[in-house]
């Protein structure tokens, strides 16, 4: 909402200075949001006197003057063609700050002739659009004085306003604002009734006053939509933004600025018939003023003659019947629509405007007789004419309900003592009409509010008045002694993330929502959750996993030359529409190699186990149980078949991992190799949360444990995992670890078979081994992993 | 000089001149061998008479222990030579960089997560949590945005059909959530007062510029007791954005404001001074929003199943990203969310870097690599 100083002093009693007023605004919930004072940059500037205007030798339009400034007579060259002697305008001296350039003034030689500053134009000041020439002050104008005290300059303020003050859309309800915080006092607003002197040709009649509680209108014949708007009102306009268009155009749109009261002009000799308020039907169609054509239904509401819907009402007019430039006789509307069907209607067709902005908040119920009275003496001021009676349908009326205020409330609701007295100030200056009921304030909200429903409501117009600055500041007291707040869950996801990072991955934020072109490779089987009005195509579906934004994230960072990448995300996944059907995942992508290339040669490609290890590690971090997963092939599509796999308990999937799937890869058009894990945190489970912290006791042998080599042919299909296990269950009592130190298939071995050389660690307990207690040992687990896996030894 | 002496003098003379342990070893077996000089000389002994053996025995004694030790000494040194001049053969230039390794980073809204929950655990709060798809009722309806609100307007937002069986219905839709809110109406809903929590998370609105973006974060704030006041809202919001901020003053200006589920409503800003290229947090004459807050609408807490005569708090909401982008001044919220590793690696924080009110909020994670 904008307005200008002279417009809210139509309204406003006041000496207050811009930046008072601008304060005292926010101060009280209007926040402004921009002051564009052009006399904040006019300091340097001055009136002065062409004394002497005489030809540029060496130009045939620019002129060399003689300009007293009040302090000295100084020689100022200037092109402008309004030049004459004793011309008293706008001089800028050498050094001035010349707003509509932003550059300082220097002396300067034109043409040979030195010009000490400068003779403005309005529109080189800011302060008007006129560039045609100089400014032309009255010849009466004293020199030397300030440029921002004789330049008719109309600051422009603009406010925001919030949708609970629907009357500060119009100037008078903040200057009534203003007015009650003491910075002036609120004009009377004088409103003649006008009686006309014919009845109106059309009638009005309204079928749904639920939906339009009073409709006035009025029949003025022979207006001159010519007419020139007056230069005020445009100036205003202009102002605030809005583009004149025509004389009763201009007037609807000051008004509905002016006092926040829509009004609406049809051409009256275009109407068919009498004015009906009614109801839409389903699929009725309306042509609007933005010249496009809406289906309406029987929930909006539609100013209709006899041809049909010809106003959406309180939203915008229609295009075939409104005023144009040889528009003689009209029919002015000043109505009450309710803010339930405004809003809906609004919505559903995504239509807004000034007036639907004004309606669906609260329009004064009290406002259109006065209204229309209004809007109809400036009509027939600025377009002449002749004003029928006034046409009403329905009765105003306005019965708020009494809110109560308990002084004592502030004290302990805001936490500041505020008088009784204070209190009732206060509301009376906003225009409540009090009393007192068994000690409380019993309030009655002006017609022109109409958000004021409980006692807390009243506490804020209080509060807002004093200012929030001094209510006072209490710590929070804490009863307690300070306790970890995080669950479970929450502090495993910082954890992760930390241990992510440590592994050198960097941790990523991406949207939750992603391209549906991408996510149709991970759905994992589920339909796809997409959102009904995605910002753009790219952002439409809620993602199924966290893989499609960071391969996207990789991609971009491949096209900017950093090709070697590890990334992660810890956040949700979207599993079904429902609210709570989402899961919190950590996953992370490793793209290209390690590093580039460096004199140690320790480079090498991102393979399956770098996000084995980080899904594992996640794993750990969230006090997964890492030692008693299994480790199964059946990944999701998008890994790469045969180099990918899940970690799980059972059915309880904790992660998946692996190389990415060429083909998938290829979709995205991303040609490096990617491997993946995704780690499902919900599905990992927690130890039991123990009484001690205690760790279990610690039995050290002081016997050195023997290393042994085993090396084994077997079938290629079978896994490294059943071998380790088959050879750790051997002898539970001996075997403290086994690990794979080489895997090798080609050349000597028959085609569907591997070696696998195991290193097993037997640790002895009460004495060294001999050589034949290490020996028989060793056959057990050739036993052991022959029997379980077909394995034979090499 | 007796010969013992002058074979003595000889022998160390040799032993002086072994330039290498195969020359010292021919010494020591010349004169310590089994037919070496010394040997030999004690081998003549037996024929001696008894006092003349005693005393020469003694002496040559003396003079082999001398020898022995003379040899050792040179062995070590032969050694260390040895060693040294291998070592000056093994020279590598130090210079050259280490293997290559990667420090990761923690993403500044991770960070300045936990910083949040780091101050607000001082003050008693837990941390609460909601769903990011939400029904209209948690989102809209109980927070007093009943369906034709104008405050609906305020906010862009996503919808999703909430049964794919039958055509999109506005009224009936889901949504994305607009704002943490909802987390309110979810907290109540499972807890009686006293209620203190607070409900980071993702939100969306259907926005994209410099300064929004279809996702950002916000923490929601909420205490429910029988006395909390606005004078409490207005010292917790004080202490909590000092800590943040980790100055030791702040000018903060409240102003009045309206939200739908607060009443009063006020929106806070932080005093900082814009330059060219800096923003200061706690300097200067210019103001900056940070937050909104008020006390809980009556409305809100019957939709949440507390009785407003009985029980009453404040509630407030502010952006996370925004807390990030102030903090560490990072210029333009879109970077936040584009996965540039350039970016990740300037703004974001070392792993080592947890957030306490004991260690500090920040910078405790050493220099980053």
């Amino acid at each position: 909402m904008k307005f200008t100083l002279s417009w809210l002093k139509e309204h406003l009693d006041t000496n207050a200075s811009v930046d008072e007023i601008s304060e005292t605004l926010t101060r009280i919930g209007l926040e402004v949001e921009e002051v564009i004072n052009p006399a904040a940059a006019l300091h340097d500037f001055i009136t002065a006197k062409i004394e002497k205007v005489e030809m540029h030798p060496d130009s045939d339009h620019l002129h060399v003057l003689a300009v007293n400034t009040g302090k000295e007579t100084l020689q100022v060259v200037c092109g402008a063609p309004n030049v004459h002697e004793g011309l008293i305008g706008i001089y800028a001296p050498t050094g001035a700050l010349i707003p509509a350039y932003g550059e300082r003034l220097k002396v300067a030689k034109i043409r040979g002739v030195e010009s000490m500053g400068m003779m403005c134009s309005e529109k080189e000041l800011m302060v008007g659009n006129d560039h045609s020439g100089i400014i032309e002050l009255p010849t009466d104008t004293a020199i030397g004085m300030s440029a921002a005290d004789v330049l008719n300059i109309d600051p422009v303020i603009e406010v925001s306003i919030t949708p609970n003050r629907a009357e500060c859309l119009g100037v008078r309800g903040i200057a009534r604002d203003l007015a009650a915080s003491g910075l002036g006092k609120l004009k009377p607003l004088n409103i003649p009734e006008i009686k006309g002197s014919f009845k109106s040709p059309i009638t009005v009649s309204v079928d749904c006053p639920d939906a339009c509680p009073t409709y006035t209108a009025r029949y003025i014949k022979g207006v001159n939509n010519k007419a020139e708007t007056p230069k005020w009102m445009k100036d205003r306009l202009t102002a605030i933004g809005l583009r004149p268009i025509s004389a009763l155009v201009d007037i609807t749109n000051y008004i509905n600025y002016d006092l926040a009261r829509p009004l609406h002009v049809f051409d009256a000799d275009k109407l068919k018939g009498n004015i009906k308020v009614r109801m839409a039907h389903n699929g009725e169609e309306f042509l609007a003023l933005n010249e496009k054509s809406y289906t309406l239904d029987d929930k909006c509401l539609g100013i209709c003659d006899d041809e049909g819907v010809q106003c959406l009402g309180g939203i915008m007019g229609g295009l075939n019947k409104g005023s144009y430039e040889d528009t003689t006789d009209v029919l002015l509307e000043c109505a009450l629509f309710t803010p339930t069907c405004i809003a809906r209607t609004g919505r559903k067709l995504q239509l807004d405007s000034d007036s639907r902005a004004r309606y669906e908040r609260w329009v004064d119920p009290m406002s259109n007789i006065s209204g229309n009275n209004y809007a109809t003496k400036m009509i027939l001021d600025i377009c002449g004419g002749e004003a029928s009676e006034m046409e009403i349908a329905g009765a105003e009326k306005f019965e708020a309900k009494p809110v109560y205020l308990r002084p004592e409330r502030l004290k302990t609701f805001v936490g500041m003592e505020v008088s009784k007295e204070k209190c009732e100030e206060i509301l009376s200056h906003l225009g409540f009409t009090l009393s007192e009921e068994d000690g409380k304030i019993k309030a009655v909200s002006p017609s022109w509010r109409g958000d004021i429903e409980c006692e807390q409501d009243l506490i804020e117009e209080v509060v807002r008045m004093i200012g929030l600055d001094n209510i006072p500041a209490t710590s929070m007291k804490t009863a307690d002694f300070p306790k970890p707040v995080l669950t479970p869950l929450q502090n495993n996801i910082v954890m992760v993330k930390h241990e992510l990072a440590s592994r050198g991955m960097f941790e990523t934020v991406t949207f939750s929502f992603t391209d549906s072109d991408i996510a149709q490779y991970f759905r994992r089987g589920q339909e796809p959750i997409l959102l009904q009005n995605p910002i753009v195509k790219e952002l439409d579906e809620m993602r199924p996993s966290l893989l499609p934004n960071l391969l996207i994230g990789a991609k971009n960072n491949i096209a900017r030359g950093y090709a070697d990448l590890a990334l992660f995300e810890v956040a949700p996944e979207f599993y079904g529409r429902n609210p709570g059907e989402q899961k919190a995942v950590a996953s992370g992508i490793r793209v290209g190699k390690t590093s580039k290339k460096d004199w140690t040669g320790s480079m090498r490609a991102y393979d399956v186990f770098d996000a084995k290890a980080d899904a594992l590690a996640a794993i750990a971090a969230a006090k997964g149980p890492i030692e008693a997963p299994q480790i199964t092939t059946d990944a999701p599509t998008y890994y790469h078949p045969g180099r990918s796999g899940v970690i799980r308990l059972g059915k309880n999937v904790l992660a998946y991992f692996g190389e990415l799937h060429p083909a998938v890869l290829k979709a995205l058009d991303i040609k490096s190799n990617v491997v993946a894990f995704e780690v499902f945190l919900d599905n990992i489970p927690q130890p039991r949360d123990a009484k001690s912290k205690a760790k279990k006791k610690l039995e050290l042998s002081q016997l050195q444990a023997v290393d042994k080599d085993l090396a084994f042919v077997v079938a290629r299909n079978v896994s490294a995992i059943s071998i380790v296990a088959a050879a750790k269950n051997a002898d539970r009592n001996n075997i403290v670890d086994v690990r794979v130190f080489d895997v090798y298939e080609g050349d000597n071995l028959p085609e569907d078979k591997k070696s696998v050389a195991i290193s097993v660690t037997f640790q002895p307990k009460e004495k060294t081994y001999t050589d034949a207690e290490i020996e028989a040992l060793m056959n057990k687990v050739i036993l052991e992993v022959g029997k379980k896996t077909g394995a034979v030894l090499r | 000089m007796s010969d013992i002496d002058s074979i003595k003098n000889s022998i160390i003379e040799q032993i002086n001149n072994a330039d290498n342990a195969k020359a010292l070893d021919d010494v020591r077996v010349a004169a310590l061998g089994k037919k070496g000089q010394i040997t030999e000389l004690l081998k003549t002994l037996g024929s001696m008479p008894l006092e003349e053996r005693i005393a020469l025995g003694k002496q040559v004694n003396v003079v082999k222990a001398e020898l022995e030790a003379k040899i050792a000494e040179k062995k070590q040194a032969l050694e260390i030579q040895l060693l040294n001049e291998k070592l000056k053969k093994e020279v590598v230039d130090v210079t050259l960089p280490c293997r290559p390794e990667v420090q990761g980073r923690i993403h500044p809204v991770s960070k300045v997560y936990e910083e949040i929950v780091a101050i607000f655990a001082q003050m008693g709060f837990d941390v609460a949590e909601g769903p990011d798809i939400e029904d209209q009722f948690h989102n809209f309806n109980a927070l007093n945005m009943p369906p034709n609100h104008p405050a609906r307007q305020m906010q862009d937002t996503f919808y999703i059909n909430n049964d794919v069986n039958n055509a999109f219905d506005m009224d009936s839709a889901y949504v994305v959530r607009t704002h943490t809110s909802g987390v309110q109406i979810r907290t109540m809903e499972k807890k009686r007062p006293p209620i203190r929590i607070i409900a980071p998370g993702r939100t969306y609105r259907s926005d994209y510029d410099a300064t929004h973006t279809p996702m950002f974060h916000q923490v929601e704030g909420l205490v429910i007791d029988k006395k909390t006041t606005m004078a409490d809202l207005k010292g917790c919001l004080y202490d909590f954005m000092k800590a943040f901020f980790e100055v030791d003053e702040l000018p903060i200006r409240f102003r009045p404001s309206y939200f739908p589920f607060t009443e009063p409503s006020a929106e806070v800003d932080i005093g900082c001074l814009k330059t060219k290229t800096d923003l200061i947090i706690g300097a200067g004459t210019d103001w900056l929003e940070v937050l909104g807050c008020g006390m809980v609408h009556p409305n809100v807490l019957r939709a949440g199943g507390i009785d407003p005569d009985e029980y009453q708090g404040f509630a407030f909401g502010a952006g996370i990203d925004r807390l990030a982008m102030l903090k560490y001044g990072i210029p333009d919220l879109r970077t936040f969310f584009e996965s540039d590793v350039r970016w990740i690696k300037n703004y974001g924080f070392t792993p080592l870097d947890f957030s306490s009110m004991t260690s500090g909020l920040s910078n405790n994670g050493g220099v980053a690599r």
